[in-house]
């Protein structure tokens, strides 16, 4: 692994070697060597489950080592905690953001901060560092007021207040636009040029190429390879990611079949006009949301997290009923008012973005979970019992299908990998052969493989002539999937476009809300990378 | 702070059923420290607390007796607090049950006719669910907090009984004490153990314990209750009504409370008085814990709950210990319970301030 690491001459900033720590019955980490040097951006690149947070946890201090040796500028170390790790000069930037939403920003950095700063000082410090580094933070703002992009400007200008000599993103971009990815990727250069090493956790292999010099490779808690991304493709990171090449699965329409008949064309799906208030303070109001799905066709929704897409969810599923019966009609009926039993017999079915605590209980077993949307459509209840025997071949069906890896359908939820729960989940739902299918975050969290599995799967599903709704913030996704797409942003949904006729970057201006006339006719070119 | 819980990332199955025989071992020795403080014979009185009481049949059959209310009440409000619903109130249901079943005995109470029990156990039933459906109302029309409305009518209702055995259904025979006539024979629970006090209560409740375990392990309520106590946006997800939930296990509890409370008066008191209750309802919250919130569970805890009950009265007699002794095993039970139960989901860690950071390997 040494050979395409130049050896130099410089002590590194950061020596890891043979890092292990084990969890009851996985190895997470097993003797994990890296290098990095400072003003390097680094990546750390691995499937969900390769051991990438455990190790940077590790670095952090969050989690202690059970053998290795880590060293810090030429000196062994030992970090005890996140206190000590940031004594170092080693910060990180979290996926989920600590920020209380009714803080303003200047309150919410000081609260981070060593007693005693005064507050003109800190502003005027934090003032310095936008200004040099082009991040537009505003201090006087609530946190709830910004996009979660503007949360992770402040998550970043907070680290470098601290004026670290290392910074950790934990896969930075999973809640960003093409434009702000763009936008954090220009900051991140800076902050290298000017001497700040960036340990850069993904799996996304175009940013990895566009942005990183070297990378470290992690698949199964181990160090497959370690590469200077120049010299790899796209397509072998991958395959070295994967421990095989995954095979291109077809997603485009069937030419032929069911998806032909008249009856598949026919309008599954109409909303019209919907408007939603949220639930509380917190959530997001639907706005004038119009959208029409046909059978055999995939519709797709992007759009950056909190912008409506759970309240899009339990408005289309019938969570939330809404105030007009025809602003939604399945299959040309109006079901507005309708609950989730009768949108359900109506041949609707939905797959929430949360699976712990939405989509399944995690305390109860794959046979009671498969029950749990099932159980009216199978007619697995007679007489207000349950019939566990027919519910257990369901599930035993669903297992099979999918090929749920899991100790039996008597295992509880809470015991299945995220991947083989989301693929029971998508499973017990298409097991059901409803006619319009909802689905959030497909792919979430869930290795190469089982995405393909679930992918291919609606594809079939819409060429047996489903209707299918995809809501996601994998744009590559989307595009690889959907027929048709749009965006949402703040509760509003933009038109639906063929996939073929929008570039990403317009795309990427309807999550920010730009208006759709703005960013079709758009001449200016994003540079993504 | 020194000291803070971490989660454990997968507690002990085992120590989840095992924590409450350790609970009830730990109370064990904490009653040897207290028994020691208050300067009596330990073992004397642990024995005398514990074991003396279970010596004689006729003491199995009391503690059946004691054992009937509990767990009665315990098995339906398992079911609520494994719906997230924390009916706190079982003490006021099983009041208005004794008040309305032993309304129509005090009406009916020349009537001799076979029908005249199963009425007036009805009409127990009805009382208690009537109480339970105020909460629920206000739960689930105005999002009231259960807790605070099941426990405040419990003091409505004993203040209504007080009022009607002071008052209008005072027997007119008695020499005013606070008290209604003795009911006729015809609504009086039959024994069935002749020369003890067991009544065909204890039946019923043997027969509440197997209906709840049916209804969780087999039927779609049971199922709807368990999904949204765990997670209630699945159950959302899923199509159960959440409302409907509440009302269920509301209306449920408050029925078996109900019919404790006609068991009660209707069994071994056989008249309605100021007080009917030892604490039954609050005690049923302890043995629904204890027992797990499982209905075989809820069973033998009821059997130990009865026990301190039965211990406290010897103690009482035998060693001139008060009678709050009962309450104080009861709550040290519960408390040890609830802090085992805190350590099988968490650990502890001392946080002492040592220079850790940047220490030379």
């Amino acid at each position: 692994m040494q050979s395409a690491t130049p050896t130099p001459q410089v002590t590194p900033l950061l020596s890891l070697h043979g890092m292990t720590k084990a969890f009851p019955g996985v190895v997470a980490n097993r003797q994990i060597d890296l290098t990095l040097q400072s003003g390097e951006i680094h990546a750390l690149l691995g499937e969900n489950g390769a051991g990438k947070s455990t190790l940077v946890k590790m670095i952090y201090g969050v989690l202690k080592a059970d053998a290795g040796v880590m060293e810090w500028m030429g000196e062994v170390v030992d970090i005890g905690d996140p206190a000590s790790a940031r004594g170092l000069g080693i910060a990180m930037v979290f996926q989920h953001f600590s920020l209380f939403d009714s803080l303003s920003v200047l309150e919410n950095i000081e609260l981070g901060m060593a007693p005693g700063v005064s507050r003109d000082d800190l502003e005027n410090r934090i003032h310095g560092i936008s200004e040099r580094y082009g991040l537009a933070v505003d201090t006087s703002r609530h946190v709830y007021t910004l996009s979660v992009g503007e949360r992770q400007l402040i998550e970043i200008v907070r680290c470098l207040l601290q004026q670290p000599k290392l910074l950790v993103m934990d896969e930075p971009t999973s809640v960003l636009t093409p434009q702000e990815v763009a936008g954090l990727f220009a900051t991140l250069r800076r902050l290298a040029d000017e001497g700040l090493a960036i340990l850069y956790i993904s799996h996304k292999l175009d940013e990895i190429k566009a942005l990183c010099r070297r990378a470290t490779i992690l698949r199964g808690g181990r160090v497959v390879d370690s590469v200077l991304v120049a010299d790899e493709s796209a397509k072998s990171l991958a395959a070295k990611m994967m421990g095989e090449e995954l095979q291109e699965a077809d997603l485009r329409p069937a030419a032929t079949g069911a998806a032909a008949d008249a009856d598949a064309d026919a309008i599954r799906l109409e909303v019209s006009r919907l408007n939603l208030p949220a639930g509380d303070e917190f959530g997001v109001n639907l706005k004038n949301i119009d959208l029409s799905v046909r059978g055999g066709e995939i519709v797709g929704i992007a759009g950056v997290a909190g912008n409506g897409q759970d309240e899009l969810l339990r408005a289309l599923n019938g969570e939330t009923p809404a105030a007009r019966a025809d602003s939604i009609r399945i299959d040309g009926r109006p079901c507005g008012r309708d609950d989730v039993n009768q949108r359900r017999k109506l041949g609707l079915a939905s797959i929430p973005g949360e699976r712990l605590g939405h989509g399944a209980v995690a305390e109860i077993s794959l046979v009671e979970n498969g029950l749990l949307t099932a159980f009216q459509r199978l007619g697995l209840v007679r007489n207000g019992f349950i019939r566990y025997r027919a519910g257990r071949r369901f599930a035993d069906s669903v297992v099979e299908r999918f090929q749920v890896k899991s100790n039996g359908v008597g295992a509880l939820a809470a015991s299945l990998s995220g991947g083989n729960l989301q693929k029971f989940i998508v499973g017990r739902e298409i097991c059901q052969a409803p006619s319009l299918l909802i689905v959030s975050q497909p792919t979430w969290g869930v290795d190469a493989g089982a995405a393909q599995t679930i992918h291919i799967a609606l594809r079939e599903m819409a060429d047996n002539g489903a209707a299918i709704v995809v809501i996601s913030q994998d744009l590559d996704e989307l595009v690889s999937l959907s027929d048709r797409i749009a965006a949402i942003c703040a509760g509003s949904l933009s038109a639906l476009r063929p996939t073929g006729s929008v570039s990403v970057e317009q795309i990427g201006l309807l999550m920010a809300g730009a208006d759709a006339d703005a960013a079709y006719h758009s001449s200016e070119v994003v540079d993504a990378g | 702070m020194p000291v803070e819980l971490v989660r454990r990332p997968e507690p002990s199955r085992q120590m989840v059923y095992l924590s409450p025989l350790i609970a009830l071992g730990i109370t064990l020795m904490a009653g040897v420290v207290m028994f020691q403080l208050m300067g009596v014979n330990s073992g004397g009185a642990l024995y005398s607390f514990f074991i003396a009481p279970l010596t004689s049949a006729y003491g199995w059959a009391e503690l059946a007796v004691k054992a009937t209310p509990l767990v009665l009440i315990a098995v339906a409000l398992s079911i609520g607090f494994r719906a997230g619903v924390w009916n706190i109130g079982a003490e006021g249901q099983l009041t208005l049950g004794a008040i309305c079943g032993g309304g129509i005995a005090l009406l009916l109470y020349r009537v001799d006719s076979l029908l005249v029990l199963p009425l007036i156990l009805f009409c127990g039933i009805l009382g208690g669910m009537a109480w339970a459906a105020i909460p629920a109302f206000l739960k689930t029309r105005c999002n009231a907090n259960e807790i605070l409305t099941s426990l405040m009518l419990t003091y409505v209702a004993t203040l209504l009984l007080s009022l009607l055995v002071h008052g209008p259904w005072r027997d007119p025979h008695g020499f005013n004490f606070p008290q209604s006539r003795v009911f006729g024979d015809s609504a009086i629970l039959p024994i069935i153990v002749e020369g003890t006090r067991l009544h065909l209560g204890a039946l019923l409740a043997l027969a509440a314990v197997a209906l709840a375990w049916v209804l969780m392990a087999r039927s779609i309520i049971g199922f709807q209750v368990k999904v949204i106590g765990q997670a209630p946006a699945a159950g959302r997800y899923a199509g159960f009504r959440v409302d409907r939930v509440v009302w269920f296990c509301l209306l449920s509890a408050g029925g078996a409370a109900g019919l404790a409370g006609i068991i009660e008066v209707s069994g071994p008191i056989r008249q309605l008085q100021p007080v009917i209750s030892p604490g039954y309802g609050f005690t049923a919250i302890i043995v629904a814990f204890v027992g797990r919130l499982h209905p075989l569970g809820v069973l033998f805890a009821g059997l130990l709950l009865a026990l301190s009950y039965l211990g406290g009265e010897a103690a009482q007699i035998s060693l001139n210990l008060p009678l709050a002794v009962t309450g104080v095993f009861q709550g040290m039970l519960l408390f040890f319970l609830l802090a085992c139960d805190v350590l099988i989901h968490y650990r502890i860690r001392f946080k002492f301030k040592f220079p850790r950071a940047s220490a030379r390997a």
